[in-house]
């Protein structure tokens, strides 16, 4: 009994702080896919945490448009910025005139 | 001025960022300090919903909250939805190289083989709300799971469909709801007032309208813009 407490505890730490570390790695990630993957990690280990927290609803709602649809929304997201503004129109925005029309 | 070199600017403005750090400890203090200040032992209503859970028609407190007592938060929850997806297609219409891209076929006969599955998932998890965790919105994510590996597969909805029949797919979950909630007005209740007798039955009514509108309109978010429309005469 103690020693399942103490697992429990031990698995909750290591949770929250895996849950920090991924937020934050997302965040400051420069490679926007790199950021979305990221994103995706924290939203699964989320509802392993709305699990621990005996709200199970919440968890299955937090997997599958928390980090599932929202996921794929981003990359879809991400793939239209690649094929409209590519890294090169991008940077050269600032001495192109034909981008100020 | 491009965002890249404003981003760059505000990094040199040192007094901005003392700024911003002052402020930002400011709101950690205070939150920290409302949150603290949280009573240790607070049941919330859970009290309420057990003893009234009898009444809402279904045996799962969630779905009793969500769906009859608080029932008219979800009915605003899903006009939010609805108000998003008409955001993203007033911005235009689908992005081109969607259609153009051929699924392998591995992608293309997985996707066959799951999405009669992740139809009969959303059917169980519709069903199974009224007594252990899921529902609509768990539903209508698992649905519309289903419509984004077909439209990664390489489908599109025909033209034939994306006109009205879409659009009537959209709304019939809040059309639902709102009619349910104007009809009991109509008999002398408040707004989503159930009574208790058909309460079971008008929760499945409106999950089951709901799960359909909420999946069609994440699929319809995922395909990132109003598809054609088939051109009138």
């Amino acid at each position: 009994m103690e020693a399942m407490t103490l697992l429990q505890w031990a698995f909750d730490g290591v949770l929250g702080l895996f849950l920090l570390w991924l937020a934050w790695l997302s965040l400051a990630s420069t490679n926007l896919f790199k950021a979305i993957v990221l994103f995706i990690a924290f939203g699964l280990l989320m509802a392993l945490s709305w699990v621990r927290l005996d709200a199970p609803d919440v968890a299955l709602a937090e997997a599958a448009i928390g980090a599932g649809l929202t996921g794929a929304l981003l990359l879809a997201a991400l793939a239209r910025l690649d094929s409209k503004s590519g890294p090169k129109a991008f940077h050269k925005e600032d001495d192109d005139p034909d981008v100020h029309d | 001025m491009t965002p890249m070199s404003m981003i760059e600017n505000s990094r040199q403005q040192t007094p901005f960022r003392l700024l911003l750090i002052v402020l930002l400890s400011a709101l950690a203090t205070g939150l920290g300090y409302v949150v603290l200040s949280l009573p240790l032992e607070d049941p919330g209503l859970s009290e309420q919903v057990t003893a009234k859970l009898v009444h809402s028609g279904v045996s799962n407190p969630v779905t009793a909250v969500l769906l009859n007592f608080r029932g008219y938060d979800t009915l605003l929850e899903t006009g939010v939805l609805l108000l998003a997806l008409v955001g993203v297609w007033s911005l235009g219409g689908i992005p081109q190289q969607r259609s153009s891209t051929r699924p392998g076929p591995v992608l293309d006969t997985l996707s066959r083989q799951l999405v009669p599955l992740l139809i009969l998932v959303a059917g169980y998890l519709l069903w199974v709300g009224a007594y252990a965790p899921g529902g609509a919105f768990q539903a209508g994510a698992v649905l519309a799971a289903a419509g984004v590996l077909l439209l990664l597969a390489g489908w599109l909805p025909g033209a034939r469909f994306s006109g009205l029949p879409l659009r009537i797919a959209l709304v019939t979950g809040l059309g639902i709801f709102v009619a349910v909630g104007m009809v009991l007005i109509l008999l002398g209740r408040r707004l989503l007032e159930y009574p208790p007798s058909f309460a079971g039955s008008l929760i499945l009514l409106i999950e089951a309208a709901a799960s359909l509108s909420i999946g069609i309109t994440l699929a319809a978010l995922f395909l990132g813009g109003r598809p054609e429309v088939e051109s009138r005469r």
